[in-house]
């Protein structure tokens, strides 16, 4: 009987309805009652998407839990959805993410509680929707509504300039997304009418084609990613949203831009993808090079772990793109895949770590209201446990072996390595740079001499703290030392994706 | 005799609203709830004979002046819903500002006759006499409030701009009939297509009928009267102005550029072009310096006007019912923007500055959220109606090869999200100033809340619409 419902759809719309009915009905009861709600919708659709991995087949390259629906029948737009292994991860990360910051904001939000849970929710169903679609036309309206949500949601609960920065992060992704309205509706035409991301994938382009329609999809997803130099709007909306929006910005938002990477820019145009090649890697080392020294520099720990996470995620698409150097190379393509696999895997491990360094920096600004480092210092005298927590966390952000930030920044370098030493040169001063930059904050904030009185009244985490920490400390420590289940997770959909790069797909 | 079977709509139209009139000229002042019911119900009548005598195909009546068919009767009565959901606001702005203007809706029934006959025309001459018919009421209701200097300045304006615009109409009719003897457009195309030494008068005579339609539409460089009287009309009769007479005008463009002059699509639709840039662009720049909101909906008007012309521009029969799909939901949605403030509006204040918004939210979350809709349906966000009306229209014109129009049309709208993101920034996160609870009569904040929930609802499922105004158009394909 479980197998007849149709899973994936529940798990797209069973937050989405759930976070409605907390909207609306939650305005009558007190703020217990919708908070129970809430963590019992986000826990349901949590164990509803570790159903899909419990039911998900490693082996099969193609399309799971497919399902289609006539949606709007002039145009054959269907509510066409289902997952492979590149986006089955990522909905795992989002509903467990969810989850998180149901609970993280437990006592913190005391402001319109229903509206908070409910655009959490909302949000969570929406980017499940966005990993699953397999019709364009879906994905962009899953991609866009987004928006509305995390605008509220960074206006309504964030901090001093919360105006400027959600308009300032609306209208960037508002910008770079339109375009890619326009590429898809130029591929309907080439397609001879079809929104099916499946016979985009297909459609024979010639370079110019590819060349144009690869820098529309790159508007959208290097805004998403952040990469250099679209990046300006992520440090303002990190440091103005409040705790929850940041961990879902940092978790989920960045990862739509490297999913839509591998969904649509590689294997719809592999051939321009290939020939600009130079230019990805490029704004990739410069990411991850030049804004890691910006990181250095920040005094506001929020800010410091938002240059951290657009560092972070320059391996993500340097481990994308690096693969057609490799090839070049080599001539081989299952050394390239590795690059892809990497980068996976480093956003999945970075979705871990950043909310966690998140919550981490929530939990100290609920106590003293000041995100700067200078009004902290001498923490572990007075939070031990949370100290602990936080070492962990950093360490894992710094890339330290045995925890998951290792493994997907190993796995790039080492396939940059192969592609030409100098791109493995830059990509692995980050392995200097990031220590410096979290193990120094660490320092300033954890160590040294008391000098805050507020400081000296803090009291440890508690229970609701420790267990969201524990939550996340399992899975960065698991994936460190046994990364296997993810790397087996995608392994055969990267294959299939390799395999397509290396079909030219000129006429 | 079958004739007059074909345009009973109207007849029963024009006599109900001689009747409404005669009731409300004996019933004296205290008839503000009669004319309002007999108006309400005349409306409903018409919408029933149009869903009885609904035409199979489309048929040629009275000597080829008036054409009856599947996308002229949509047009219709969707025009009619939409004067219907006016009545109610008009109804409760009033009664707010203890005004007595049961003439509102009687000018507005003579209003609704001229977009009937001018969705059904097939001769030049038809055209003209619904638009004037039309323009006549709007202008009078435009002056209705006699107190208001701006009011009265508006209406100057509307009624001067107006006339030049109906006279270059006609000098571009006279035209046209000068060098094809006809009237009549389905005739007219058939001299569209000739390539003779003609060719050169006709197209001088498609300038000047253009110019006319964008006068009507309000799209730039003629918008110059949109904002003021948007802004010096009272809030009803704008309400009223942004809504049902833009499908008349819609009709009107179609009726014109895709029934007679079909032949000389390369010529207007290259004229099209630069409307269009010229509306989507300053449109929606100058919206983000208004702070009167009805100013600001006013070229946020302009912009969509903008939008509608790519559709039309693609000259192909869904190029035609994306524009239909657009105007319907255009008009829709601005209903509701207007809606709201009258739902905003006081005895003592209009409430037409933005800030008048702020914390809208906190004071009342349903309606906050029917904004926050209707706004992001405006900005062309989905998953609401507007930004499938976007879409298709986008859709259409790069399937017409204007692949940089589209890449274009989606910058500015860019620059529009701003706007409308402010609305929603004033209602959801600064604090009101204002603590005074919203008066507002129920069946008022039904129609709202049920035009708002239209809006959500036909975002996520747009198909049906889609596939009427596909259905109608179909017509044009050959």
């Amino acid at each position: 009987m479980l197998a007849d419902l149709p899973l994936l759809s529940l798990c797209v719309w069973v937050p989405i309805i759930g976070g409605l009915w907390v909207i609306f009905a939650g305005s009558r009861v007190p703020a217990y009652a919708v908070r129970n709600d809430a963590l019992f919708i986000s826990m349901l659709s949590f164990g509803l998407t570790l159903l899909l991995w419990r039911d998900f087949d490693n082996g099969v390259a193609a399309m799971q839990f497919t399902e289609k629906l006539n949606w709007i029948a002039p145009f054959d737009i269907f509510y066409h959805i289902g997952i492979d292994g590149i986006a089955l991860p990522l909905i795992l990360l989002t509903s467990f993410t969810t989850v998180l910051i149901v609970l993280a904001a437990w006592e913190v939000i005391t402001d319109r509680i229903n509206q908070y849970m409910g655009a959490f929710l909302i949000l969570e169903g929406l980017m499940i929707g966005v990993f699953s679609a397999l019709d364009a036309v879906l994905f962009y309206v899953f991609w866009e509504a987004m928006l509305i949500p995390m605008f509220l949601i960074i206006g309504i609960w964030g901090g001093p300039r919360r105006v400027y920065a959600t308009i300032k992060f609306f209208l960037y992704t508002f910008l770079g997304s339109v375009f890619m309205l326009v590429a898809l509706l130029y591929l309907y035409q080439q397609t001879n009418g079809s929104f099916a991301i499946s016979d985009m994938h297909a459609v024979l382009l010639s370079l110019p084609q590819q060349k144009w329609i690869f820098v529309a999809f790159l508007l959208a997803f290097a805004v998403k990613v952040p990469m250099w130099p679209v990046h300006t709007w992520l440090p303002d909306a990190h440091v103005e949203a409040p705790t929850g929006g940041s961990v879902v910005l940092a978790a989920v938002m960045l990862k739509m831009g490297g999913y839509g990477f591998v969904r649509f820019s590689l294997p719809i145009a592999p051939d321009a993808a290939a020939s600009l090649n130079g230019l990805m890697i490029g704004l990739s080392l410069i990411a991850i090079v030049y804004i890691g020294f910006v990181a250095l520099a920040q005094e506001d720990m929020k800010k410091l772990i938002a240059y951290s996470s657009i560092s972070h995620m320059g391996f993500v698409t340097l481990g994308f793109f690096v693969c057609f150097q490799i090839f070049a190379k080599t001539g081989n393509w299952t050394d390239a895949a590795m690059g892809i696999e990497g980068g996976m895997v480093q956003m999945i491990s970075h979705g871990f770590i950043s909310a966690a360094l998140f919550l981490c920096v929530g939990v100290m600004y609920d106590r003293v209201h000041s995100r700067q480092i200078g009004d902290y210092g001498g923490v572990v005298n007075t939070m031990p446990k949370f100290a602990a927590f936080m070492m962990l966390f950093a360490m894992a952000n710094a890339g330290l072996p045995g925890t998951s930030g290792f493994v997907g920044e190993f796995l790039v370098i080492l396939s940059a390595f192969k592609a030409s030493f100098w791109f493995a040169f830059f990509a692995a001063t980050t392995l200097i740079l990031g220590a410096a930059y979290t193990l120094w904050m660490y320092k300033r904030v954890i160590f040294g001499e008391i000098t805050n009185a507020a400081v000296k009244s803090l009291e440890d985490i508690s229970t609701r703290e420790h267990t969201i920490l524990l939550a996340l400390a399992i899975p960065v420590l698991i994936l460190g030392v046994w990364p296997a289940p993810l790397l087996d997770m995608m392994h055969a959909t990267i294959a299939q994706l390799v395999e397509q790069l290396a079909n030219s797909k000129l006429p | 005799m079958t004739d007059l079977w074909l345009i009973i709509p109207e007849l029963s139209l024009l006599t109900l609203a001689c009747g409404v009139l005669l009731i409300d000229v004996f019933r004296g002042h205290d008839s503000n709830a009669v004319t309002f019911w007999a108006a309400i119900f005349s409306v409903l009548a018409v919408l029933a004979l149009m869903a009885l005598y609904f035409p199979d195909g489309s048929t040629i009546a009275f000597f080829g002046t008036v054409k009856i068919d599947p996308m002229g009767t949509v047009l219709k009565a969707f025009a009619l819903a939409l004067v219907l959901m006016s009545f109610f606001f008009a109804r409760d702005y009033f009664g707010k500002n203890q005004e007595h203007f049961s003439e509102f809706y009687i000018l507005a029934m003579f209003a609704t006759i001229g977009m009937l006959v001018l969705i059904s025309a097939n001769s030049l001459l038809t055209v003209y006499l619904g638009l004037e018919l039309l323009s006549l009421s709007l202008y009078s209701m435009v002056a209705m409030n006699r107190d208001s200097a701006q009011s009265s300045e508006a209406a100057m304006k509307y009624f001067i701009l107006g006339a030049l615009a109906s006279g270059m109409l006609l000098y571009g009719i006279s035209m046209l009939y000068g060098v094809s003897g006809t009237l009549q457009l389905d005739q007219l195309v058939a001299y569209t297509e000739m390539a003779d030494q003609q060719r050169i008068l006709m197209v001088f005579g498609v300038v000047f009928v253009i110019v006319g339609i964008a006068f009507k539409l309000g799209v730039v460089p003629f918008h110059m009267w949109l904002p003021d009287v948007y802004q010096g009309a009272a809030t009803p009769v704008t309400l009223f102005i942004g809504t049902a007479p833009k499908l008349a005008a819609f009709a009107m463009a179609v009726r014109i550029l895709a029934d007679g002059l079909q032949g000389l699509a390369a010529e207007w639709s290259s004229m099209l072009i630069i409307l269009a840039v010229l509306s989507i662009s300053i449109g929606n720049i100058v919206a983000i310096a208004q702070t009167n909101i009805k100013r600001m909906l006013a070229y946020s008007t302009i912009a969509h006007m903008g939008f509608l012309l790519l559709g039309i521009l693609a000259a192909s029969s869904s190029g035609y019912a994306s524009a239909m799909f657009y105007v319907i939901v255009y008009a829709l949605t601005s209903m509701g923007a207007f809606g709201t403030v009258i739902l905003l509006s006081r005895s003592d204040t209009e409430a037409d500055q933005i800030t008048d918004f702020s914390g809208l939210a906190k004071r009342s979350p349903w309606f906050g959220f029917i904004m926050l809709v209707l706004m992001f349906s405006l900005a062309g966000v989905p998953p609401f109606a507007g930004f499938w009306a976007k879409w298709y229209v986008l859709k259409e014109v790069v399937a017409a090869g204007y692949v940089w129009l589209a890449a274009l049309a989606v910058f500015f709208s860019i620059i529009g999200a701003y706007y409308y993101l402010r609305i929603v920034k004033l209602m959801y996160f600064d604090d009101s100033s204002d603590p005074q609870s919203l008066v507002a009569s129920q069946d008022m904040k039904l129609v709202l809340s049920v035009n708002g929930l239209a809006i959500f609802l036909l975002g996520v499922l747009p198909g049906s619409l889609m596939s009427i105004c596909v259905i109608v158009t179909i017509p044009y394909s050959g």
